[in-house]
This record gives C-alpha cells, sequence and structure tokens, in this order.
C-alpha cells in the first residue's frame, strides 16, 4: 500500500489470550506472515490451566491502520478470547529476560561482571573462563547490556522477548 | 461459558454411544443437513459405511473433490443452508483447498469432513497422509483434528457454529480413521458453542443514528451493497429494497451483491468495478455520503484507493471488524449483521422522515446513464457475446426460479452487466478468488438443492474444461443444468488484457484444440447443440430451457470482443474506459503503471 508509505510507524505491544490448544500459535503466526505483518517478538506461555488458556505477547510495528487491522484480525480467529494494544490502552510495563554467556579471563572477566552488577544481573552459572549471566529488564536495557558485553567476550545470547501486563486494577 | 458440553449434559441424560462415523452423521442430521457433496477414499470409509446403511442423508457423488467443494458452494449460496463436504485424506483433501479459499474469500458457510490416516500414524508420512489442518489454517475460517472420539460430536457442531455464524466461511473438520471406528458419547448441538466465538451481530444504535443524520443531509448519495446483504438472507435484501426506495437514493451492487436489489428498478444503477456501469463509478466516484452495506472496498470495486471517492463522508456495515478500514478509511463504521443494520436504518429513517433535494443528483445520473456504457457494436456476421446474453436474458425474463452461475472472465463479467438479477440466492459466481471451473459444479449443486429451478452456467470454453468431468455426475443425478458457453476460442479476459497492457502479444491464451463440445455433451450421456448464426440464438436457448437433461450449448461468439467499460489497473473510478477508441487515447505511461496491478 505505497499510498499509506508517509504515515509514521508505531511499535505496539499486544496482550492475546488464547485457548491453549494444538495450532493457535501458528494461526497466530500465519495470520502474521500471510498479511505481511512484522513481528519483533512473541512470547506464549499457559496461564490458566483449568481454564487452559495461554497468553501471548506479542511486539509489532507498522502504520496506524496496520496497527489497527492486526487486532481485528486477531480478533476474528476463533480460538482467541481477548486482544489488548497495550500501547493503546495507556500505562503498561513490559520485562524481558535474556541469558548472556560471556567468555574471558582476566581483566575483561572482572570488568564483565563489575557491568553485570551495575545492570543488577544475576549469574546463574560460571566456570573459570565463562560466566552466564541473567538480567530481566526493558527490552532497550538488554540491548544496552549486550551491547558493552560484546568486546568482553559475548559469545552466546538467548532472549525471552517481552513479556507485558497494564498498570494499575486493570485486567485483560 | 467455560463449562464444556460434556460437563453439562451429563447432569441430565446418559448421551447415546456410537462409533465416530456414526456420530458424524447423527450430528449432520441434527444440523439439519439432507444432502452432502463427497468423493470416498481409504480414510474416510467408516463413514462412507455408515452413509450406506441410513437414508436420512444423501450423498452426491463428484468426480473431483475441487467440485465437490464448489457444488456445496453452490448448494449454500442457493438455498441459504450451510453446504458438507465429505472428502478423503492426502489428495482429497488437498484437491479441496482450491474450493474452500474460494468460500473462504466469497464468505460461504460450509463445513468439509476430510478422512485422515490414523492417530498413530499423524506425522509419519503414511499412505494418502497430508497435514490437512496446516495446509487448510489459511484456507479456512477455522479447522479442527478430533483425535479423540469423545469430542467429536461437540466439534462438528462446533464447526457448523463457526461456519454460519458471524462472517459465514468454510469449516475442516479432519478426522483420523480410526476416531471414526472408535465408540464415543453423542451430544446434541444445544451447548455446543465455541468458548471465545462470539461475533457481534447488533449494531451500535448510536451509530445508526449518526448514519442516519449523514443521509439526511446528503445531496449526493449513494449506496453500495455486496454478498453481507445476500448472506443475512432474503429478509436483508428485502428490507435493503424497502430502504433504498425509502430514502429515493440511487444504488449500486458488488459483483457479490447482484440481487439484493432488483435490477430492474430505476434506482438501481447496476454493478460497480473494474466492469461497472459508467453511472455507477461515477456516482461513487461524486458522492458526497456513501452507505456501504455488507461490501469490502475490495481492489476490484475501488480502483486506485488514494483517488476512491474523494468527497464522501463513508459510512461501513460489515459484520467483520477487519474488513473495515481495511483498504479504505470510512468515516463511520458500524458493525454488526447487515439485515440487522438495514432494519435499523430504515425504522430511523422512517421515524425522522426526511425529505433531502435529490433531483440535481438524479440529473446528473441520468447524464451519465444516457452514455449508455454497455451499448456494443452489432453487425451480421458474427454473434457478439453481449447479444448472446440478452437473447437469453429475454427468454428467462420475469422468469422467478432462475439460477444463474458462472465460470471466470470476460463472460463471467458479460453475465453479470446484461443478465437480470431481481432477487438474492440466483446469482453464483466465483468473485473473490476467480475460480475458473467454479460455475458448472455450483450449477450442479444449486440443482441439487433447488430440483424445478431453472440452472444455468454461463461458461467460456477455458473454463468450462476445468471441471468438464461433473457433467458425469450432472448426468447420474439427472439435473437438467445448462452450460451456456460463450465460446470466442481465447482466454477472453487473458487476451484482453494482453491486448490492452502487453502489446496485444498473446502469450499461451489461444484455446488450441477445443474438444467438439456437442459430442462431448453427448458422450456423458447429456445433449449438445451448436450455435453459430445470430438468428439461431432464440431457437436454441429455448431448446437448452426445454431439455431434461444435462445440456452443453456452444456458441460462436466474435473472438476479438473486449468486455468494457473498464477501469484499467491502478485507475480511478472516473478513468473508465468506454470502448476501443478510449483505450487508444490512453497516456500509455499510465498503462505502464497498470501493469504490475493485476
Amino acid at each position: 500500500m505505497t499510498f499509506l508509505s508517509n504515515e509514521p510507524i508505531e511499535r505496539h505491544t499486544f496482550a492475546v489470550l488464547v485457548d491453549n490448544e494444538p495450532g493457535v500459535l501458528a494461526r497466530v503466526i500465519g495470520l502474521f506472515s500471510g498479511r505481511g505483518y512484522n513481528i519483533e517478538s512473541l512470547t506464549v506461555a499457559e496461564v490458566d490451566p483449568v481454564k487452559q488458556l495461554s497468553r501471548i505477547t506479542l511486539v509489532s510495528s507498522g502504520t496506524r491502520m496496520v496497527i489497527d487491522q492486526i487486532k481485528v484480525q486477531l480478533d476474528r480467529l476463533v480460538p482467541i478470547h481477548t486482544v489488548l494494544d497495550l500501547t493503546d490502552g495507556g500505562a503498561f510495563v513490559e520485562r524481558e529476560l535474556a541469558l548472556v554467556k560471556v567468555l574471558g579471563t582476566g581483566e575483561h572477566r572482572v570488568e564483565a561482571l563489575r557491568i553485570a552488577g551495575v545492570f543488577r544481573a544475576r549469574v546463574i552459572d560460571s566456570t573459570t573462563e565463562s560466566f552466564v549471566f541473567e538480567l530481566t529488564g526493558s527490552s532497550q536495557k538488554l540491548d544496552a547490556f549486550i551491547d558493552i558485553m560484546r568486546p568482553l567476550g559475548l559469545a552466546e545470547l538467548s532472549r525471552t522477548g517481552a513479556a507485558a501486563i497494564s498498570r494499575g486494577t486493570a485486567t485483560i | 461459558m467455560t463449562t464444556t458440553a460434556a460437563a453439562t449434559t451429563e447432569t441430565t441424560t446418559e448421551p447415546k454411544t456410537m462409533t465416530g462415523a456414526q456420530l458424524v452423521l447423527e450430528a449432520l442430521v441434527d444440523q439439519g443437513v439432507d444432502t452432502i457433496f463427497g468423493y470416498p477414499g481409504g480414510a474416510v470409509l467408516p463413514i462412507y459405511d455408515a452413509l450406506y446403511q441410513q437414508n436420512r442423508i444423501k450423498h452426491v457423488l463428484v468426480r473431483h473433490e475441487q467440485a465437490a467443494v464448489h457444488a456445496a458452494e453452490g448448494y449454500a449460496r442457493s438455498t441459504g443452508k450451510v453446504g458438507v463436504v465429505l472428502v478423503t485424506s492426502g489428495p482429497g483433501a488437498t484437491n479441496a483447498v482450491t474450493g474452500l479459499v474460494d468460500a473462504l474469500m466469497d464468505s460461504i458457510p460450509l463445513v468439509c469432513l476430510t478422512g485422515q490416516v490414523p492417530t498413530h500414524l499423524i506425522g509419519n508420512d503414511a499412505f494418502q497422509e497430508a497435514d490437512t489442518t496446516g495446509i487448510t489454517r489459511p484456507a479456512t475460517k477455522h479447522n479442527y483434528l478430533v483425535k479423540d472420539v469423545a469430542q467429536l460430536a461437540r466439534t462438528v457442531h462446533e464447526a457448523f457454529f463457526v461456519a454460519r455464524n458471524g462472517r459465514p466461511g468454510p469449516v475442516v473438520v479432519d478426522l483420523p480413521k480410526d476416531v471414526q471406528f472408535a465408540s464415543g458419547p453423542y451430544y446434541g448441538p444445544e451447548l455446543c458453542r465455541p468458548k471465545s466465538y462470539k461475533p457481534q451481530t447488533e449494531p451500535d444504535h448510536a451509530a445508526i443514528e449518526r448514519a442516519i443524520d449523514l443521509m439526511a443531509k446528503a445531496e449526493r448519495p449513494i449506496f453500495y451493497t455486496g454478498g453481507g446483504v445476500i448472506n443475512s438472507g432474503p429478509r436483508a435484501a428485502e428490507m435493503l429494497t424497502e430502504l433504498v426506495r425509502a430514502t429515493g437514493f440511487p444504488c449500486t451492487n458488488t459483483l457479490m451483491g447482484l440481487g439484493a436489489f432488483p435490477a430492474s428498478d430505476k434506482q438501481f444503477l447496476g454493478m460497480l468495478g473494474m466492469h461497472g456501469t459508467y453511472e455507477a463509478n461515477l456516482a461513487m466516484h461524486g458522492c458526497d455520503v456513501m452507505i456501504c452495506i455488507g461490501a469490502r472496498f475490495d481492489d476490484r470495486v475501488t480502483g486506485k484507493t488514494s483517488e476512491f471517492s474523494p468527497n464522501s463522508k463513508k459510512i461501513h456495515v460489515d459484520i467483520d471488524a477487519s474488513s473495515i478500514n481495511k483498504n479504505i478509511r470510512v468515516d463511520l463504521p458500524i458493525v454488526g449483521d447487515a439485515g440487522r443494520a438495514i432494519e435499523l436504518l430504515l425504522a430511523a429513517w422512517k421515524k425522522r422522515a426526511p425529505k433531502p433535494k435529490l433531483d440535481a443528483w438524479w440529473k446528473q445520473i441520468e447524464f451519465w446513464r444516457a452514455r449508455d456504457c454497455l451499448r456494443y457494436a452489432t453487425t451480421k456476421d458474427v454473434i457478439k457475446p453481449q447479444y448472446a446474453l440478452e437473447r437469453l436474458r429475454a427468454a428467462i425474463q420475469g422468469r422467478d426460479d432462475v439460477i444463474i452461475s458462472t465460470e471466470v472472465g470476460q463472460h463471467q463479467m458479460w453475465a453479470a452487466q446484461f443478465l437480470p438479477f431481481d432477487k438474492p440466492n440466483r446469482w453464483l459466481t466465483s468473485g473473490g478468488l476467480g475460480t475458473m471451473g467454479y460455475g458448472l459444479p455450483a450449477a450442479i449443486g444449486a440443482q441439487i438443492g433447488n430440483p424445478g429451478a431453472l440452472c444455468i452456467d454461463v461458461a467460456g470454453e477455458a473454463s468450462i474444461l476445468m471441471n468438464i468431468q461433473e457433467m458425469s455426475t450432472a448426468v447420474q443425478y439427472r439435473l437438467p443444468v445448462k452450460v451456456f458457453i460463450l465460446n470466442n476460442q481465447w482466454m477472453g479476459m487473458v487476451r484482453q488484457w494482453q491486448q490492452l497492457l502487453h502489446g496485444e502479444r498473446y502469450s499461451q491464451s489461444y484455446s488450441e484444440a477445443l474438444p467438439d463440445f456437442v459430442k462431448l455433451a453427448d458422450a456423458f450421456g447429456g445433449v449438445g447443440m451448436r450455435v453459430d448464426a445470430a438468428d439461431d440464438l432464440d431457437r436454441v436457448i429455448a431448446e437448452m430451457i426445454a431439455a431434461d437433461k444435462p445440456c452443453i450449448v456452444d456458441v460462436t461468439v466474435d473472438p476479438n470482443e473486449n468486455c468494457f467499460p473498464m477501469i484499467p489497473g491502478g485507475h480511478a473510478h472516473n478513468e473508465m474506459l468506454l470502448g476501443p477508441e478510449d483505450h487508444k487515447s490512453q497516456d500509455p505511461s499510465a498503462r505502464e503503471e497498470g501493469m504490475v496491478l493485476v
């Protein structure tokens, strides 16, 4: 849709409550690939074992028209209960977890540990030549930590993608 | 509603136990199904065995699974019921996919039961195994794989609920063979609803009032209505007619919406869009208030979106919220059932009884109408396809029991332009997907659902060959369907685009080595006739209508005729070509821009 190219791109976080059944994630992902929407991150896990509900947190970006389409397109999938555009819905908190493996000895190793302390990352595994740090925070904080670790021996990275929830008393 | 059907019904009476295959048929009967279209195979043998031992459901044996789905579509569209398809695993399911997507695009309610290899073999690349739910996920409104016979009845009922509620569409239920053999409990349809699927049917009443505000002040209004009105049921079409007449506004229909408003009415402007009428498209372009009901601003309707109806306030009624603001930004979205919205609009209009002054608008429309955009040059030497359809129109005019289906291409557009559709559910065409080969099986499905009706497939010689094998089905069930071929020896619409946009390089669009359709009809056990001269048309059409067997009429028409009016790809409504002369004067650079569009 070239005529929309001048519209600004917005980044939105969606909370999606779905039936925990086979294929539901494929449906969501298929919707995004089939309609050319972009997925920045997607996390999913069961949140209600009794009602068998899972919650997907999905971060996407697009023009306003695309963002609005994403919401209504998700909403019409049969196993989807609720779609909430957290970005539109007011204040919300968003956190991501990263596991960061850093290899090194000597000064680099000491510096990595010091920086981890500054970022309040936890050491969850260690050998004489390696650390695995666990860090939780906004995606930007994770980015910053990872950038600093890069010259200090960053060897491997595992990130969860964002999980998000609205602030205050409101619930989904 | 989190209580499962199983949990709730247990407290009342003990459910009956039967095999999975019997459960399926029991559920179909409880859903009001008396006819299904299908083709047997290894993975559905238990269901075919159960079918053999009962007489409540009639099975129509097609000759190709794609045709089973199109037949079910024709049946559904012409009767308002849910169409039901039964096919086997693997190739049975994959052959059905084209029909499923067709039904998805055109919002036709279908339930397609597919066989599957036994659960313990799923994922093993077993014989005739395909990942049916994976393949059909984007091809259906929803799909299910039933792995537990205890869930079977509930799932079938839920499939029907999903297929017919909200925006209708096709639903696949994939049934592994061991589940068909296993015994399980039967639950009725009452409590079997999806937990999470609750489409909004009741429109926002405040929005209806705001719509009336806009309509009452309109100087150049137009109704633009689509297949959603047809899907909402015959009553919706009646109320639409009442609303249009009460307001005095002009009305145009989409290809899928033909028949929702009587074509013979003075307020009808004809179909709009790429091959719509001059008056409909210019009225859409020039209107100040547009009331869109059950249509989706498809690219064939809008043309160039940035120049689409630039000065209008747009009201959009749709049951599917995702159809609103998808292609065109509207000013007043109303989510809800088309029929219900029309009912509320009509009541609110009558209550306020505004008297908008529309004389100048109608004068303008009459001026456009006077261009007589569907006129064509007649010659003595060849039959013009439009003329053949005019003779067909003369033969069926005034009859209430005529159902027209089409294949896809020039003949389809001419049929939409020239045939009279005064009532809903009498026009079956593949609008969204544009599936060649749709028309004959759709006519068969319509004839099964409407035994006394006159079912005519207006076809092209290329399209008809895509599902010609269904002549066998028509003969087997003694269905007197008529195939009216406008034979121009070309894939006409492809040839037209090659002529207009690709420098007259007719790549692969000539219909070489055509069969003798008269002999072909005869070989199938039907009747075949050929028309080479315009004078013979009336006689042959009368014979075709009188024939009590499947009948093919092969009409030799002008091979060079193009379908006009035409909005070339990438152009706006006010940039229509009315005939070959218009094309010659067109700016070549604009033509190149349009080439990349379909």
